[in-house]
C-alpha cells in the first residue's frame, strides 16, 4: 500500500447494535472508515471490521438478508485484515447453541456456548465490566508476532465485556487470550493469520483498547491492501 | 478469582450543567460536565452514568451535545438517562454515542417499553432505574420523574418484572439516601441483589470510600455508581479549575464547602479502599505501584 494514503476500513453494518464507538476508535486510530451493508464496498475496503451486539440467530438472518456471508468468507481468504468484535467473533464460529442451534460463518472450528458457572456456584449472567486477558498457558510470545494486535498490550491488562455466550474452540493454535469469569476460563480473543477477534469490546477499553486499534492499524498499513 | 466491581462515577445533568443535589433535590451547579467526565475517565473511572435530572423541562439537545462532545474523548460506557420516553428517543441517544441508556418513568408507566427496546438494541443496552423511597410501613416503592412522583409500585418485583422483560442491568437509587452521605441503604440493595440475577448498579448515599465496599460486601452491589464524594473530591483538587463554558451560578463550587459527611475522594481512594476490603476491582495500569 502506498505510504502516505489513509486505509479504509469498511464497518459492516447488519443492523446489529451501535457502531458509534467503533467509528471513534477507528478515527483515534488514523484510519477512514465507511459504513456499508453492500458486498461489493466491503471487498473494495483495505480493512474489515464486523462488531455487533445482540443475539446470534437474528444476526446471521440479517447478514444472511443483506446476502454477507460469502462475501466476508471471500474477504477474509483475500488475506486482507479483518477483526471481529464482541458478537462479531462469535459469528465467525462453525455454530452456536444460543436460543436452538445456528450455523455461523464459519472461520474457525469452534461453537458459541453459554457461560455456564461450575458446579456449586452461582453467577451473573450477562457478565458486565472489566477483566483481565492473558495468553494462553502463558505463552507471551503469542502477542509479540508483528501478525497480533495485542502486541503491546501487557499480560493480565483489563478490557470491557458484555456477554452471556462465548466461544469453545476446537482448533487450540487460533486462541489467542484466554479471560476468567468467576472460576471459568474461556478464550476471549483468536487469531488466524489476517483474522483476529476478541470477545471484549476494544473501543470500549479504554487508553489500551485504543492501543490494539492502534496496533491494527498499522498491520494495515503493512499489509498489501486491495490486490 | 471473582468478577471486578465497577466504579462508575455519575453525572447528573441540568441543561449545560452538571449539578447535585440532596434527595434529588436542591440542586447546586457544580461545573462543566465534561471536565468531570475527562477527569474521571483519565482517572480510572470504568464507565460512567448521566441523568438528565430535568429533563422534561429543558431541550433535550443540551444533552445530546454533551454525550457527543465526550463519545469523542472518552472511550469507557457511557450510560444516558432521564427523560426517555419512546423509542425514537432511546435511538437518538444511542446515535449521539451513548453505550446503554437508563429508563425510569417511561418503564413504569410502560413496561412493554422495556421489552420492545432490548429487543431492538439487545438487552445490555437498556438500564431499569428504580428510583426507591423507604415507607413508613418498610416497604420500598418505586418513584416517578427523579423521585418526585408517586407509581405505587413496589421495588422488588418491579426489579423482577423489569428483568423478565429484558432489562440488562439495574441501577438501584436510594432517593431517601442521595446526596446525603449517609451511606447506601445497604437493606434496599440487599433485597434486590437477591430478586434478580442481572448486574445491580447502587447507587444514593456514600458519604466515604468505606460505604462504597460496603455497598458490595454487605448489600451484594455488582457496580457502584458515585456522584458527591467524587465531584467534591475533584473541586477539592489540586487538578481542578473553574471552566468557562459551564453556565450558571458557581458561588457554591468557589467556596469549596462540603457537606460534613461527604469525605471527598479520588477513584483511586474508591479503588483502595475496595482492594483493602478485598473486593476485587480494575486497577488502571499505569499507576505503577498506587
Amino acid at each position: 500500500m502506498d505510504g502516505k494514503k489513509i486505509p479504509q476500513v469498511a464497518i459492516i453494518d447488519y443492523e446489529m447494535g451501535n457502531l458509534f464507538s467503533v467509528k471513534r476508535a477507528l478515527e483515534n486510530a488514523g484510519l477512514n472508515y465507511f459504513v456499508t451493508s453492500e458486498a461489493s464496498s466491503i471487498l473494495a475496503s483495505d480493512a474489515a471490521i464486523l462488531p455487533g451486539v445482540g443475539a446470534f440467530g437474528d444476526a446471521m438472518k440479517n447478514l444472511s438478508k443483506y446476502d454477507l456471508i460469502y462475501p466476508v468468507r471471500d474477504y477474509i481468504a483475500s488475506g486482507r485484515p479483518f477483526m471481529g468484535v464482541c458478537l462479531g467473533m462469535q459469528l465467525l464460529m462453525d455454530e452456536s447453541e444460543e436460543f436452538g442451534a445456528h450455523k455461523g460463518i464459519g472461520i474457525f472450528d469452534g461453537s458459541v456456548v453459554r457461560l455456564a458457572p461450575l458446579e456449586n456456584r452461582s453467577f451473573k449472567i450477562p457478565q458486565v465490566g472489566w477483566n483481565s486477558i492473558y495468553p494462553p498457558a502463558d505463552r507471551e510470545e503469542l502477542w509479540n508476532d508483528p501478525s497480533s494486535p495485542l502486541k503491546n498490550i501487557k499480560n493480565g491488562e483489563y478490557m470491557y465485556f458484555v456477554h452471556s455466550f462465548c466461544c469453545l474452540l476446537r482448533e487450540a493454535d487460533s486462541v489467542h487470550s484466554l479471560t476468567n469469569y468467576e472460576g471459568v476460563q474461556y478464550c476471549s480473543s483468536v487469531l488466524k493469520k489476517n483474522v483476529f477477534a476478541c470477545q471484549f469490546h476494544p473501543e470500549k477499553s479504554a487508553a489500551m483498547g485504543l492501543e490494539i486499534y492502534s496496533r491494527w492499524a498499522e498491520i494495515i498499513r503493512n499489509s498489501g491492501g486491495i490486490k | 478469582m471473582s468478577k471486578n466491581i465497577r466504579v462508575i462515577p455519575r453525572l447528573d445533568i441540568k441543561g449545560p450543567n452538571l449539578v447535585k443535589g440532596v434527595n434529588l433535590e436542591g440542586l447546586r451547579v457544580l461545573g462543566n460536565p465534561e471536565q468531570f467526565a475527562r477527569y474521571y475517565y483519565e482517572n480510572g473511572a470504568d464507565e460512567l452514568i448521566y441523568i438528565d435530572v430535568v429533563a422534561s423541562l429543558y431541550n433535550r439537545n443540551s444533552l445530546h451535545n454533551i454525550i457527543s462532545r465526550a463519545a469523542r474523548e472518552i472511550f469507557i460506557p457511557m450510560t444516558v438517562g432521564g427523560g426517555l420516553r419512546s423509542i425514537d428517543d432511546i435511538k437518538e441517544v444511542l446515535r449521539a454515542g451513548a453505550d446503554k441508556v437508563s429508563i425510569n418513568t417511561a418503564a413504569i408507566k410502560n413496561p412493554g417499553l422495556i421489552k420492545e427496546a432490548s429487543q431492538k438494541f439487545g438487552s445490555s443496552t437498556i438500564v431499569v432505574t428504580i428510583e426507591a423511597i423507604k415507607q413508613p410501613d418498610g416497604k420500598y416503592l418505586a418513584y416517578t420523574d427523579n423521585g418526585r412522583e408517586y407509581s405505587g409500585v413496589e421495588v422488588i418485583s418491579w426489579a423482577k418484572r423489569a428483568e423478565e422483560l429484558g432489562a440488562g442491568e439495574i441501577l438501584l437509587t436510594s432517593v431517601d439516601r442521595e446526596g446525603t452521605g449517609k451511606g447506601y441503604d445497604i437493606e434496599l440493595i440487599k433485597m434486590v441483589a437477591a430478586a434478580v440475577s442481572i448486574p445491580l448498579i447502587a447507587s444514593g448515599g456514600p458519604g466515604s470510600p468505606e460505604d462504597v465496599v460496603k455497598a458490595v460486601k454487605n448489600g451484594g452491589a455488582d457496580a457502584v455508581a458515585i456522584a458527591s464524594i467524587l465531584h467534591y473530591g475533584y473541586i477539592n483538587s489540586e487538578a481542578f479549575k473553574i471552566e468557562s463554558s459551564a453556565e450558571g451560578n458557581h458561588e457554591f463550587v468557589r467556596s469549596k464547602k462540603n457537606f460534613s459527611l461527604i469525605k471527598p475522594s479520588g477513584i483511586f481512594d474508591i479503588k483502595r479502599a475496595m482492594s483493602d476490603g478485598e473486593v476485587q476491582c480494575r486497577f488502571k495500569a499505569d499507576r505503577d505501584g498506587r
